[in-house]
C-alpha cells in the first residue's frame, strides 16, 4: 500500500510539473497574441486606419449640365435632354465579357459596339462607369432592371444628351458635340465621365470650356459590395454657362427657306459686327452626331458635291466681282490717282498691248465719273483705276475692309481667303503682269473671299469703322463685346470719300439706270444702298462672244456666280448684308432681289426702333440672358 | 473496454445544497462576463440591435448555464464510469455525420437533430478528454512507460481524428490530436516519445500536404502570402487585419466600426467576432477580452492542481487545453498568425453548437472542482 502511495505521489508530482509547464506555455502563447494585437493595432494602426478609410470611401465626379446656346431672343439653339443609358462599372463585375454577353442577350448589341465598350473599359480606370448603350427605350430599360441580378456591374442611369431644336438651320454656327477622343483628354477629370461630350465645331467648340463647366465631386461611404451607404461630402461643380448668340434663330430659319442650294446669306448688324443671320444651303442635322453618325450618312455628307458639312458663308471662297469696286474707288481716292469728278471715257473696252479687256456693256458707257462708274458698274473705269494704282495698293485697301484676312469670329477653322499681291504671285514663281492688275480692278482674278468677309466689308463701308463680325452676345448673362459702333476703331478713311461711295451705292438701287433698281426697298423701310456683282467661273471665249453669248444656253455649273452686297437704311445704317448665289448668272437678277427679301425680313422680324434698337419679338417675348435658376 | 468499472465509494456530503455551495460562483460570474462580451459584440454585428444574433445568444447562454450547472452536480465517479460509453456515443455521432450529415462549406460536419444543428466533432473532443482521463487514472509510472499500455489511448485519439479529417476538417482534426496530446503529456508519458512523434510529423507533413484538399492547400498558401489573392482566399485575412489595425488603441467606439458595419469584414458574427470587438474597442478592449479568456483557462489549471484524484486532474487539464485551443486558434487566425479555419470563439461567437459544447465542457470542469476530494478507485487495481 505504501508502495502504491509512493507511486501515486510520483505520478502526481510529474503531473503538477507538466500541468504547470502546459499552463505557462498556454499563457505564453496568449501573450504572443497580445503582442501581435499590439503590433497590429498600435504600431501599424495608422497604416491600417488608412486602408480602412480607403475601403469605405469612394469619390465620384458629378457632371454639371452643359451650358445652353441661345439665340439673341433667348430661344434655345443647343439644349439638354434627359436620356436613359446603361453603364458598366468594371470593378463591380468579375467578368466584363460575361456581363456584356448577358447584356447583349437582353438588349442586342453589334460586335462594334461591344468592341467599343471593351476598349473604353480598358482605357478608363476600373471604377469609372462606361456607357454601354445610350438612348435606351423605356422597354429596354425595364428589361435591364428586371435582369439586374444577372448583370453585375450594369446600372441604368439618367443622363443628359445634347439636343439642337433648330436642327440643320443653325448647324454651321452652333456646331455639334461628340464623345471626347484621346487627344481631347486635357487632364480635366470631367472628360472621363460617361456620356460627356465635347464641342467639335462651331460655337460648341469655341466656347467648349465655358459650356462644359467644372466637375463637382461627391465623397461617399460605400460598403463591401460598393453600395452607397451615405454621402459624406459634396463639392458642387461649376455649371456650364449659357452662351447667348447674336443670331436670330427664327430669322435664319425664314431666310434658309428662301434660298437654294449653293446660296449663302450673311446679315450683320453694321454698327457693331453682330451676326444676325447666316444662312447657307445645304446643311446637316447636328443631332445625328449625338448617337454616332452612321457610315452611310457620313459618306453621303462627305461625297455630296454641295458639301453640306462646310459653312459656305465662312469657308466658301469666291471672287468678289463688281462688289469689290468700292474698295478700288476708295484706294484710288486715297492714293490721289483720280478725283471724284474726273471722267474716264468708256468705249466698251480697253486695249492693253495686244490684249483687249471688255466692259460688260459692249457698246460702252461713254464718259464716266466715279459715282456713275459705280452706279453703272463700268468695267473700263476700274480697269483704268487699277492700272493707275497697282495691285498692292488695291490689296492693302481690301485688307482694311477685312478681305483676305482672318476674321475674329467665334467659329473655329474659318478661311482667311486670299487677297492677291505682287509678292504672293512671285512666291508662286510667276511674274505679276499688268493685265492681271487690270482684271483685279473689277474684282475678278485670284481673289478668294468669303461671304462673311463681303458682309464685313459692307458694314465697314457703312460705318467707316473696323467692325469685327462676331456671334457671342453674352456668356452667363454678361455681355462680352461692345454693342456700339464707337467701340470699334475708325478705318482712317476720310468721311468725304466714304460718303461718295455710299451715295454711289445708293444710286445703284434707287436711281434710274442703277444695276439693282428693281431691288429697292418698300419706301416705308427706307432706302438701301448696294452693289451688284457677277463673277465668271469660266472664261467666255471669243467665238461665244461673237455668236452672241447667252447664259441660258450654257450648263448651270458654267454660269457665273451672282453677288450682291448692301446696307440699309441708307441714312442711318443698321443692317449689312452679303448674298452669293452660286451660278445665279447675274447679280442684279438673282442676288439683289434676294438681298431685298433678306432686308425686308430683317426689318419685319427684328423691328429696329427709332434709336436703332431691335424690338422684342412678339412670339418669344422673354428676356435675353440666363433664364435658368 | 469494460464498462462496469468498480468504483470505490466513500460518500462524503452528497447533498445537493452542499454541492451548490461548492460550485465556484466566481467562475460562473467570469463566464457570464465572457457571455456578456459576446452579447455586446453580437449586438454590434447585428447592425446595432438584439436581432438577429444577440438576443438568441443570450437565450442560448442562459440555457447553457443551466446545462453547465446541472452537469456540475453530477458525481464525478459517474462521469468516470461512463467515460467510454460517452466516447463510443461520440464516435457513433461522427459516423452518422459521415453517413448523412449536412454539407456545409464543402464538408460534412453538421448533424441535424430536429432543428438543432450539432457539430459532433466539437463534442467529440470533450468526450475524448474524459475517456483519456479515465484511462490514465490510477495508471502507475511503469504502466505509463509501457508502450503497449499506450496503444489503446493512441488509437482512441486517432479514430475520431481520422473521422474528422475525413469530413474534411483539417483544423479540428489537428486540434483534437493536440488536446489528446496534452492529456498524454500531463499523464506523464515520457518526453522522448513526444519527440519521436513530432519528428515523424515533420517528415510526414510534406507527404500529407499532397493529400490535402484544394481549399485546405489554398488556406495554407494564402496564410503564407495573403496579398497574393486579395479578392479571393486572402480577402478575409486582409480585411480582418485592416479592421483590427484601424481600431487602434482606443477603438472606433461601439457600433462605429466601419469594416464590420460596411460588411468588409466577412463572417463577423462567427469566426471574426473578435475582430469586430477589436475594431470597435481597440487594443484596450481586445486585451481585456483576452484577459478574461486567459482567466477561464487559468481556472481550468487551478482545478487540475487542486484535484485529489488523477481523473479530475487530467480532465481539467484536457478541458482547459481544449478551451485554450479555441481561443488561440481563433485569435491567431483573425490576426493572420495562422491559416484561416472555421474555429469560433466560444461563448462570444454566434452559434448554438459551439456554445453547447463549451458549456458541457465547463460543466465537467466544475464537476471536477466540486468533487475534487472524492475518492476514485479504478478497476485496473486488480491487474
Amino acid at each position: 500500500m505504501s508502495r502504491k502511495q509512493r507511486e501515486e505521489e510520483r505520478v502526481r508530482g510529474i503531473f503538477s510539473r507538466r500541468a504547470l509547464a502546459l499552463g505557462l506555455g498556454q499563457m505564453g502563447l496568449l501573450g504572443f497574441l497580445a503582442h501581435r494585437l499590439h503590433r497590429l493595432q498600435v504600431e501599424e494602426g495608422e497604416r491600417y486606419a488608412t486602408l480602412a478609410e480607403e475601403n469605405r470611401l469612394s469619390a465620384r465626379l458629378l457632371a454639371p449640365p452643359r451650358g445652353r446656346v441661345l439665340d439673341r431672343n433667348g430661344h434655345v439653339i443647343a439644349g439638354n435632354q434627359l436620356n436613359w443609358r446603361a453603364l458598366l462599372t468594371a470593378e463591380q463585375t468579375t467578368d466584363v465579357g460575361a456581363t456584356l454577353e448577358t447584356f447583349s442577350r437582353i438588349v442586342p448589341m453589334t460586335d462594334q459596339e461591344r468592341a467599343r465598350v471593351e476598349r473604353d473599359v480598358r482605357r478608363r480606370r476600373r471604377f469609372v462607369p462606361v456607357t454601354v448603350r445610350d438612348f435606351l427605350t423605356w422597354e429596354e430599360m425595364a428589361r435591364i432592371e428586371l435582369n439586374a441580378p444577372d448583370l453585375p456591374g450594369i446600372s441604368v442611369d439618367v443622363g443628359t444628351t445634347r439636343i439642337y431644336p433648330e436642327a440643320e438651320h443653325l448647324a454651321h454656327i452652333v456646331g455639334y458635340v461628340a464623345p471626347p477622343a484621346e487627344r481631347d483628354m486635357d487632364g480635366d477629370p470631367l472628360l472621363e465621365l460617361p456620356g460627356i461630350r465635347v464641342g467639335r465645331s462651331g460655337i460648341e467648340r469655341h466656347h467648349d470650356l465655358v459650356l462644359r463647366g467644372r466637375a463637382g465631386a461627391v465623397q461617399m461611404e460605400v460598403n463591401a459590395v460598393g453600395r452607397i451607404i451615405r454621402e459624406l461630402d459634396r463639392r458642387e461643380g461649376v455649371q456650364g454657362q449659357d452662351v447667348q448668340l447674336s443670331v436670330d434663330a427664327a430669322l435664319t430659319k425664314t431666310l434658309r427657306g428662301k434660298i437654294e442650294e449653293g446660296t449663302s446669306v450673311v446679315l450683320m448688324d453694321a454698327r457693331n459686327g453682330e451676326v444676325l443671320a447666316m444662312a447657307t444651303q445645304p446643311s446637316f442635322d447636328p443631332n445625328l452626331f449625338n448617337s454616332g453618325v452612321s457610315a452611310a450618312q457620313w459618306r453621303e455628307w462627305t461625297r455630296n458635291r454641295a458639301t453640306p458639312l462646310i459653312n459656305k458663308a465662312t469657308n466658301g471662297l469666291y471672287a468678289p466681282g463688281s462688289t469689290f469696286k468700292m474698295v478700288v474707288a476708295l484706294a484710288a481716292l486715297e492714293a490721289r490717282v483720280t478725283t471724284p469728278g474726273e471722267r474716264v471715257y468708256c468705249p466698251g473696252h480697253m486695249d492693253l498691248g495686244e490684249s483687249r479687256f471688255h466692259c460688260w456693256n459692249r457698246s460702252g458707257h461713254g464718259a464716266m465719273d466715279m459715282r456713275t462708274a459705280l452706279k453703272l458698274s463700268c468695267d473700263v473705269y476700274f480697269y483704268e483705276m487699277a492700272k493707275r494704282l497697282g495691285i498692292d495698293k488695291i490689296a492693302a485697301m481690301g485688307r482694311r475692309f477685312g478681305l483676305g484676312v482672318p476674321l475674329d469670329i467665334e467659329l473655329p477653322g474659318i478661311r482667311a481667303g486670299l487677297m492677291p499681291t505682287r509678292e504672293w504671285r512671285q512666291q508662286q514663281g510667276r511674274p505679276w503682269a499688268l493685265g492681271d492688275t487690270v482684271v483685279h480692278g473689277i474684282g475678278q482674278g485670284f481673289y478668294q473671299l468669303t461671304p462673311l468677309q463681303l458682309a464685313t466689308m459692307t458694314a465697314r463701308l457703312a460705318t467707316g469703322r473696323a467692325v469685327q463680325p462676331h456671334l457671342t452676345r453674352s456668356i452667363g448673362g454678361r455681355h462680352v463685346r461692345g454693342v456700339r459702333a464707337e467701340d470699334w476703331p475708325s478705318l482712317g478713311i476720310p468721311e468725304r470719300d466714304l460718303r461718295l461711295v455710299r451715295e454711289a451705292m445708293w444710286s445703284v438701287v434707287n436711281e434710274q439706270g442703277g444695276t439693282a433698281r428693281a431691288a429697292r426697298l418698300p419706301p416705308e423701310l427706307g432706302a438701301m444702298a448696294g452693289k451688284t456683282g457677277t463673277t465668271q467661273v469660266r472664261r467666255v471665249t471669243r467665238e461665244q462672244r461673237e455668236r452672241g453669248f447667252r447664259v441660258e444656253q450654257v450648263p448651270r455649273e458654267w454660269r457665273p456666280h451672282a453677288l450682291f452686297v448692301a446696307f440699309a437704311p441708307y441714312d442711318n445704317p443698321i443692317f449689312a448684308v452679303s448674298v452669293i448665289v452660286e451660278h445665279g448668272s447675274s447679280g442684279s437678277a438673282a442676288a439683289a432681289p434676294l438681298a431685298r427679301e433678306v432686308l425686308v425680313e430683317a426689318f419685319q422680324q427684328l423691328r429696329p426702333g427709332p434709336g436703332g434698337n431691335f424690338g422684342p419679338r412678339v412670339a418669344e417675348a422673354r428676356p435675353p440672358g440666363g433664364t435658368r435658376p | 473496454m469494460r464498462f462496469e468499472r468498480r468504483l470505490l465509494l466513500r460518500e462524503r456530503g452528497t447533498g445537493v445544497l452542499e454541492k451548490l455551495w461548492q460550485i465556484p460562483w466566481i467562475f460562473v460570474l467570469l463566464l457570464c462576463a465572457v457571455g456578456g462580451v459576446g452579447y455586446v459584440a453580437l449586438y454590434s454585428a447585428g447592425g446595432g440591435g438584439p436581432d438577429p444574433y444577440a438576443a438568441k445568444h443570450a437565450i442560448r447562454f442562459g440555457f447553457g448555464l443551466v446545462l453547465m450547472l446541472s452537469i456540475a452536480l453530477v458525481d464525478i465517479r459517474l462521469i468516470a464510469r461512463f467515460a467510454w460509453l460517452g466516447y463510443a456515443l461520440g464516435i457513433g455521432l461522427l459516423v452518422m455525420v459521415a453517413l448523412h450529415g449536412q454539407v456545409g462549406g464543402g464538408a460534412q460536419r453538421w448533424l441535424d437533430l430536429g432543428g438543432f444543428q450539432l457539430q459532433p466533432s466539437e463534442l467529440m473532443k470533450i468526450l475524448l478528454v474524459v475517456a483519456l482521463a479515465s484511462w490514465f487514472h490510477k495508471a502507475s509510472w511503469e504502466q505509463i512507460g509501457n508502450p503497449l499500455f499506450l496503444i489503446p489511448p493512441i488509437l482512441a485519439v486517432l479514430l475520431p481524428a481520422g473521422l474528422i479529417l475525413k469530413q474534411p476538417n483539417l483544423g479540428t482534426a489537428l486540434i483534437t490530436m493536440m488536446v489528446g496530446g496534452a492529456v498524454f503529456f500531463a499523464a506523464g508519458v515520457r518526453l522522448w516519445k513526444f519527440a519521436i512523434v513530432l519528428g515523424a510529423v515533420a517528415i510526414a507533413a510534406p507527404i500529407a500536404y499532397d493529400h490535402l484538399h484544394d481549399y485546405q492547400r489554398a488556406r495554407i498558401t494564402t496564410f503564407l502570402d495573403p496579398e497574393s489573392d486579395p479578392l479571393g482566399a486572402g480577402y478575409n485575412i486582409i480585411q480582418s487585419k485592416i479592421a483590427l489595425g484601424s481600431g487602434g488603441f482606443w477603438g472606433k467606439g461601439f457600433l462605429q466600426g466601419t469594416q464590420g458595419h460596411l460588411n468588409f469584414l466577412p463572417e463577423k458574427q462567427t469566426d471574426f467576432i473578435f475582430t469586430m470587438l477589436a475594431e470597435e474597442f481597440g487594443l484596450v478592449g481586445a486585451l481585456s477580452v483576452l484577459g478574461l479568456l486567459a482567466c477561464v483557462i487559468a481556472f481550468g489549471f487551478l482545478v487540475a492542481l487542486r484535484s485529489r484524484h488523477q481523473f479530475g486532474r487530467l480532465l481539467a487539464v484536457g478541458l482547459a487545453t481544449n478551451f485554450f485551443m479555441y481561443v488561440f486558434v481563433n485569435i491567431a487566425m483573425v490576426t493572420g498568425a495562422i491559416p484561416v479555419g472555421g474555429v469560433p470563439l466560444p461563448l462570444i461567437s454566434h452559434g448554438g453548437s459551439a456554445m453547447l459544447t463549451a458549456m458541457v465542457g465547463f460543466g465537467l470542469l466544475m464537476s471536477a472542482h466540486v468533487h475534487r476530494d472524492s475518492e476514485l478507485g479504478a478497476a485496473r487495481d486488480q491487474r
